[in-house]
Formats: structure tokens, sequence, C-alpha cells
């Protein structure tokens, strides 16, 4: 009877989780009447402007990927080796993004560094592109302090800086050649939901007025109807592939195959 | 604090004359050997043996060859390529051993490297720990809570207790000529006899009610002081014709059999005593109930100060 009931569970799960994709996966494919076929997609792909927004959002998020391992990873590792009772409250700040709404930060931010403050860094570009990239990591700090985290609790931080102290390497050495290869999966799977996060976003490339794929997605969402379909499988794709990668990053790792 | 993990208050640490407090860790030129091996899990046993001499700007083939005579020296040259995960932990502290010494330090620091093995390992290990050492002529700072561990491979010996050095010498003085209480109950299986001074002009003190010269003089102990007396499990026999200028009669509360030995523990008056026979099939061990005597030399009795 039990049995019954957890494969009743999870049919259900499977139908909720999945009845949606296929039923707009089904739709995106309906553009040609009466038949089945990736016209959305060929249009959509063909679309200049996707490819803009789309290689915008991928150039952005490698930045942002960038950045956040600079400036998380030493972090992290600064406050498991130096300042392990300022843990708690490091964890509550990285969760802080959660709940405090991505337009109350970029409102925060124009306010900020709008042309007439001391810091104008709305009035160029590569200015705005920097705040956006900010923003980002931003978004994406929970995920990466808590991948980069769990990573290093995998291995004897103190110890292995001990160790390499001992044989003569400095701080740069220490985060470049031991911890951070040590932690690089953790890293990887955090970079990765950076990826999908920034991809995905809207609200801060939209008030920045920025032209990231997540805007577009908007706009074509508001004034088509067979390729937004299209457009989010596409951006399911993306996430589905970059989770994927998580995976196969962590089986091909050579020294975590077996237990340290 | 040698090491440069920790920082002192005060004093300072001498490494051939200077004073290295002021020091980081890593210009310290130190070698150091983990209780956890620490070796590197993303490098392999030639890149974890190399690391030091990397980081030191040495590369190419002087760091090779000397990666090559470190891994034949702890007697692993072909498992170079391997992680550590693919070793035991054996061969991890040996590796762990070869990186320390690889970018020659002028001091090695040994942290209980051998606490994380197997009792069989160990031994082997800290003889070649040892053969290591003295092959190198490298001063070899050792921790171990393992007495036999520090008995047998040292050449002087720190007993330390609450941060303090309570007697400095060689392995023979500590064992046999404890200088504090703490270094006599530490080091070694050992009986702690209190004794009342009955004469001190003469060192006659007692047991119980049995007297005994002592070849220590009491110095400034009086009559009925009590003092702490030290005698070693193995310095005393009960068996017959057994030498000795001292004897302490007393009743037999437990024998136990340990293979080699005989522990059995008797007591005299309010002391209780420990003492070790040699297993031989043609021994007969006292069983309980039984008096006996002990005899020993009264120089192995040694007064013990707190």
């Amino acid at each position: 009877m039990k049995r019954i009931w957890a494969w009743g569970a999870l049919i259900f799960g499977l139908l909720y989780f999945f009845l949606p994709l296929i039923g707009m996966t089904n739709f995106s494919l309906k553009m040609r009447r009466g038949e089945y076929s990736f016209d959305a997609y060929a249009r959509v792909l063909a679309d200049p402007k996707f490819q803009e927004t789309f290689g915008f959002s991928v150039m952005m998020a490698l930045f942002t990927i960038l950045f956040g391992i600079l400036l998380i990873v030493p972090t992290a590792y600064w406050v498991r080796l130096k300042m392990p009772g300022l843990r708690p409250y490091i964890e509550f700040v990285t969760l802080l993004p959660l709940v405090i709404p991505a337009i109350v930060i970029v409102f925060g931010y124009i306010r900020l560094y709008n042309t007439s403050s001391w810091l104008p860094l709305t009035g160029t570009t590569t200015g705005t592109n920097i705040l956006l990239m900010f923003g980002y990591a931003t978004l994406a700090l929970p995920y990466m302090y808590r991948a980069v985290d769990t990573g290093l609790r995998t291995i004897d931080v103190t110890t292995l800086t001990e160790a390499a102290q001992s044989l003569g390497a400095g701080w740069i050495t220490i985060l470049s050649r031991i911890i951070l290869p040590n932690v690089l999966v953790a890293v990887l799977s955090g970079a990765f939901l950076t990826f999908a996060i920034v991809i995905g976003e809207f609200t801060m490339a939209a008030l920045l007025n920025r032209p990231a794929f997540g805007p577009y997605m908007q706009l074509l969402g508001a004034n088509r109807a067979y390729e937004p379909a299209a457009l989010a499988v596409i951006a399911f794709g993306i996430t589905w592939a970059c989770m994927g990668l998580i995976q196969l990053v962590t089986r091909f790792s050579k020294h975590t195959r077996a237990q340290r | 604090m040698v090491a440069g993990f920790e920082t002192s208050s005060s004093g300072a640490i001498l490494i051939d004359g200077k004073d290295v407090v002021s020091k980081r860790p890593n210009q310290r030129n130190i070698g150091m050997v983990f209780q956890a091996y620490a070796l590197f899990p993303n490098l392999t046993v030639a890149q974890n043996v190399g690391f030091g001499l990397k980081v030191k700007g040495i590369t190419g083939s002087v760091a090779d060859n000397r990666v090559a005579e470190m891994l034949k020296l702890i007697g692993l040259p072909d498992l170079g390529s391997r992680y550590p995960f693919q070793l035991s932990g054996g061969q991890q502290q040996r590796v762990a051993l070869a990186r320390a010494l690889a970018p020659k330090p002028q001091v090695l620091l040994l942290d209980e490297p051998l606490s994380a093995l197997d009792a069989k390992i160990r031994v082997s290990l800290r003889e070649e720990i040892r053969m290591i050492q003295q092959q190198l002529g490298i001063t070899t700072v050792f921790v171990t809570h393992d007495q036999e561990e520090a008995l047998s491979i040292s050449d002087r010996i720190v007993v330390m207790n609450g941060g303090r050095a309570d007697q400095i010498g060689t392995p023979f003085d500590i064992y046999n000529r404890p200088s504090t209480r703490f270094v006599a109950s530490f080091v070694g299986t050992l009986n702690l006899i209190e004794a009342k001074v009955v004469d001190p002009a003469s060192n006659r003190i007692s047991i119980g009610d049995q007297g005994i010269t002592l070849k220590e003089p009491l110095g400034a102990s009086k009559v009925g002081d009590t003092i702490s007396l030290a005698l070693r499990p193995e310095a005393g026999s009960i068996a017959e014709g057994a030498k000795g200028d001292t004897a302490l009669v007393g009743e037999v509360i437990t024998s136990n059999f340990l293979g080699s030995v005989i522990r059995t523990r008797m007591k005299v008056g309010p002391a209780v005593i420990s003492f070790d026979m040699f297993n031989s099939p043609g021994l007969t061990p006292p069983s309980v109930g039984e008096t006996v005597t002990l005899r020993f030399t009264a120089s192995d009795l040694l007064i013990v100060r707190d």
C-alpha cells in the first residue's frame, strides 16, 4: 500500500514538472499550421538581437564568474582559516540577496552610482556593465559562497595551508596552487549556477538599460506567440547543460575519485 | 611556534644562532611533517615532493633529480605518478617526509607523524625515519605522546608539562633518572611509592612497617616527612636467588600474563607495587593472596620531587 502512495507521489511530481514543459515544447513546434516544425527556433536563432543579447549575457556571465571566484574563494578560505567564529555572520550576509529583491539592489546602485554621484559608474557603458556585473555577483552570492564553502569543508584547509607555508609558499601560491584546485569542482558548480542566473536575469539588466538576454526574452514574450516558447526551451536547455557539466566535471576530476 | 604557526608571547627561537621569531612560516626554512599527512590531494606524489623546490624557483632537471633522490630515499621510487589517495597511510607519511626534506630545510619538525598509523607500520616507519635522519644528519624535533617512540628515536628528549620543559636529557637519563614526579609517571610504567622518613642522617625510610635504607641522600627531609619514591617494574624480582640488597615483603593482589612478561601487583602496607617478570615456560606465576619477597637494589629507588 505504502509503495502505491510512493509511486503516486513520484508520478504526480513528474507530471507537475514535465507537463508544462511538454506543453511549452509542443507549442513551440507548432508555428507552421497543421504540422510540427522548428520554424520558431530557426527564427529566434537567426534574429541578430538574439545573438547580440545572448553574446552579451554570456560575456557578462564569464566576467561575473571570474569576479565571483576572485571575491568568494579568498573570502571563504580566509573565514575558514582565520575567523571560523564569523562563519554564521558571513553566511547570513551571503543569504541576503535571496531576501532583498533585485529591484531594491539595482535602485540602490542607481542612486549611489548615478552621474551626479561621487562615483558616476552609470555615466559610461563600461561603468554600467561593471555595475551590472557587481549586481549579478550579488545575486549569485548565496549559491557561489555555499558551493565554495562546501568544497572547503571537504579539505583540511588549516593543515594544507600550514604544509604549504612550511614549504615556503606565500598566500597567492597557496590559494592558486593548493586551495583553488582542490575546490575547483565546487567552484565550477557555483560558476554554472552563476551562468544560469545571469543568462535569465531581467530586472537589473532592464533597469540599467543593458542589452542582455533576460530583457530580450521579455520583449519577445510581449510581442510574439511561438518564439518565446522556443526561447524558453532554449534557455531550459542551457540551464540543463550547465547542470550536466557540473556532473561531468565532478566525475572526471582525477584526484577526487576516492575519499581523501 | 617553531614553525611560526603560533605566535610566542615572549622569548626567542634560535635556529643556527639566529632568532626566527619575527619571520613568517614560509621564511623559516623548516620542513614539517603533520599527523594527518597533509599531502596536497590535487598533486601527484612527485609533484608533492617537488612543491617546495618549485616554490623556491628550482625547476627542470635539478628539481627532477632531487625528487627522484627523495623518492628513492623513502623507498617509493616508482610511485611518483600516483595521487595521495592511491597510497596507504604509511606510504603517504613517507611521501610527506620526502616533501619536507626535498627543499633541504635547516630543521625538520615531525608533529606526531606516526599517530594515525597502525602499530606495526608505526614501529617500522619510526625506524626508517630515524635511519633517514641519521643519514642526512638533519636536526629534527619529533613531537609524540608515545613514550616508547620518544625513547627509541631520540638523542635528546624534552618532557613538556603544562607548557614548561620539566626535564631535558638523553632517553637513558629521562627513563632512569626522572627529575620530577610528572616525568617519572609520564615516561614508562612506574611505581610511585609514598614513604616516611625514619632517620634522615642514615637515609632510612619506611614503607608501611618495613624499613629501607636509600642510597640517595634525603637532603633536608625531617623525621616523619612523607617522600615519593619511584621504582621501575623491571627493577625487582621475586625469583629465588634474585640479586639485590633490599627487599620488600607483600601480598600478591593481581597477576596478569601479558605475553612476554607477567605483571604482578603486590601490596606493601598502604602502597601497591607492580613488578614484571620475563615469561619462560618453567616459570610459575605468583597466585593471588600469596606472600612474596621482592628483591631489588636500593639504588633503583629514586626520590621524586614534585
